[in-house]
């Protein structure tokens, strides 16, 4: 098991109330499993992907990820935990306008060191992988939304994470280029990744092997 | 060699990031490099406000006398001199010995004085004298108040009676060649030349008193003053104390008014980076939070920061030593006329004084680029 979430909560203060964004949440993911998460604005989706992540810590609950408590480690221990295991695709747009494409595929090796191993061969076989090789030296301001996503994908690949995780990575994006985003997510899932990814499109949902939906904080199986 | 392309990796995003942001970066920069000017600037005028000033102070007058040492009437020549060699000649500016007899003129009793009338103009700079300093046998100067008493002025004869050392008797018809006003006791003095007075006393030439003025701080004067004390039986140097001391004072003020600019300049530099440098994490704050979710810990994202401010604080603080350079010398060619000796272990003293201003400055930043929450800022709140 890569994935086990157990009894998980993340509760706010609004007002004088105390409001669960996600509640006693329990799921497991297996090694090389696609996950899709659905859910409508607001339903929690995004703070619990923020919490597996180790960007958010939880009101109760244990999250487990290659056999580590991640909440029993310090801030700068989850730092390092996250840059080696996972891959971590934000929503929208989230590469660095000062950095080339192979210079923002190359980010996440350079955040933690890393002796004797070098990332330049990796980012350049993604790219070609991607058929994205004639980017490699442009600059974001110069890409299309979808090619900017693409990247994206390609730069949560480059330490080789066991779990991928992706925030609504086919938002604001047409039908062809969600199609070929979802193409890669494919590709990368066959080479032996685990994906675990928020959408509230059905089209996407349909390309994983199993779909969550979530309400109210709420996780149920479909 | 993987340690360097990674650190080229880094190098690259800092630089590329300074660039990017390169008007609010323009302006860190300007406040670092006038920081760094007025401090290189300031810092070396009151270094050089000593050696600029000493010319300037020694219109006060003498800062040092010899007096005989031992109960003695007189110092002689020889032993003056040998006293004077003791200083650094390059400081002395003027020696001006004073021998002291009584005459008579008109049946009224005057004091005159023999000096060396070449050096009484450094010694003395404040004399008002009408006229000018006798320059041949016979001829004198005459305090204005002698000259009001008698009824002289420029050009006129006096009689001058008095007795030799060896008992006898001379008079002699001096001229008067210029009038001495100091609002002091010389105003009632009769002064001639001291190869003169001597050869009318009939006697070797020798002073009562040996006024010197030497550009030198209080300090350097009590160590010469120590020299000469340890070498000399016959000479009793002192310091004039309300000279030295209202130069130590003066000093005192003009040192500690530039370095209450200066520090009032570096804090209003450390303002200016520390709001340039905040509106830059404020501005980068999703970038940030990006690094944190994809792998970033605090310590790599404090150092981005701190290395932005450290290359900040050492570019500025070049460029604001060579402005500060041009800036002190300005100020001393058109404040003191002459040009500003520069002491250049002060630059790189500005520059790593700029680096750590810079980087104290982006100290506040930094703690709100760390405690940026990634999970926050990437759904854009």
């Amino acid at each position: 098991m890569l994935l086990d979430i157990k009894n998980l909560r993340k509760a706010y203060p609004r007002g004088k109330q105390t409001v669960a964004a996600v509640d006693n949440v329990n799921f497991t993911l297996q090694d090389n499993e696609f996950v899709c998460i659905m859910g409508k604005s607001g339903s929690g989706k995004t703070t619990l992907l923020n919490m597996i992540a180790g960007l958010l810590t939880p009101t109760q609950g244990k999250i487990t990820l290659n056999n580590t408590n991640l909440f029993d480690l310090d801030d700068n221990a989850v730092s390092a935990f996250r840059n080696q295991h996972i891959g971590y695709v934000p929503q929208g747009s989230s590469l660095l306008p000062n950095l080339t494409v192979l210079e923002n595929i190359r980010l996440p090796f350079y955040l933690t060191p890393r002796l004797g191993k070098q990332s330049l061969a990796y980012a350049q076989t993604l790219l070609e992988k991607a058929k994205m090789s004639a980017l490699q030296d442009a600059y974001p301001a110069n890409m299309s939304g979808g090619e900017m996503r693409r990247v994206a994908i390609l730069r949560a690949l480059i330490c080789q994470p066991k779990l991928i995780i992706a925030d609504e990575p086919t938002s604001d994006l047409d039908e062809e280029t969600a199609a070929d985003i979802m193409q890669l997510f494919m590709d990368i899932h066959q080479q032996g990744t685990a994906l675990l990814m928020v959408t509230h499109d059905n089209d996407v949902a349909r390309y994983s092997q199993r779909v969550l939906t979530m309400a109210k904080g709420k996780l149920n199986e479909n | 060699m993987v340690m360097n392309k990674n650190r080229r990796f880094i190098t690259k995003t800092i630089f590329s990031s300074l660039i990017r942001r390169r008007s609010r970066i323009a302006v860190a920069l300007l406040g670092i490099t006038i920081g760094a000017a007025v401090l290189l600037g300031m810092v070396t005028l009151c270094y050089d406000i000593p050696r600029q000033m000493g010319q300037e102070f020694r219109s006060y007058g003498a800062n040092m006398v010899f007096i005989p040492n031992n109960n003695q009437p007189t110092m002689t020549m020889p032993a003056i001199q040998a006293a004077v060699n003791l200083l650094p000649s390059e400081k002395v500016l003027g020696v001006t010995p004073f021998r002291y007899d009584a005459v008579r003129s008109n049946m009224q009793p005057y004091t005159i004085v023999g000096t060396d009338f070449s050096q009484v103009t450094k010694t003395s700079p404040y004399w008002q004298i009408t006229g000018q300093f006798p320059t041949q046998a016979q001829q004198i100067m005459i305090g204005v108040d002698v000259a009001n008493m008698a009824a002289l002025k420029v050009g006129d004869k006096m009689m001058i009676a008095g007795k030799s050392k060896q008992g006898s008797r001379f008079e002699e018809e001096m001229t008067v060649t210029g009038i001495v006003k100091t609002g002091r006791s010389e105003d009632g003095f009769i002064f001639i030349n001291l190869h003169d007075l001597s050869q009318l006393l009939e006697e070797d030439e020798q002073a009562e008193v040996v006024e010197l003025s030497i550009t030198a701080s209080e300090n350097e004067l009590k160590q010469y003053i120590d020299t000469i004390k340890s070498n000399s039986t016959t000479i009793d140097p002192h310091l004039i104390k309300w000279v030295t001391q209202s130069e130590t004072s003066v000093l005192g003020k003009l040192s500690s008014l530039l370095y209450l600019v200066t520090l009032v300049v570096l804090v209003l530099t450390m303002i200016c980076v520390a709001t340039t440098m905040m509106t830059v994490v404020m501005e980068r704050r999703k970038e940030i939070g990006l690094k944190k979710a994809i792998g970033a810990d605090n310590k790599s994202i404090a150092k981005e920061f701190l290395a932005e401010g450290l290359i900040l604080g050492i570019v500025g603080g070049i460029i604001g030593a060579i402005c500060g350079i041009i800036f002190a010398q300005v100020i001393s060619t058109n404040v003191f006329g002459r040009s500003i000796m520069i002491e250049f272990y002060l630059i790189p003293l500005t520059i790593v004084i700029s680096a750590v201003v810079t980087v104290v400055a982006c100290l506040i930043p930094v703690k709100r680029a760390v405690e940026v929450k990634p999970a926050l800022v990437l759904r854009g709140e």
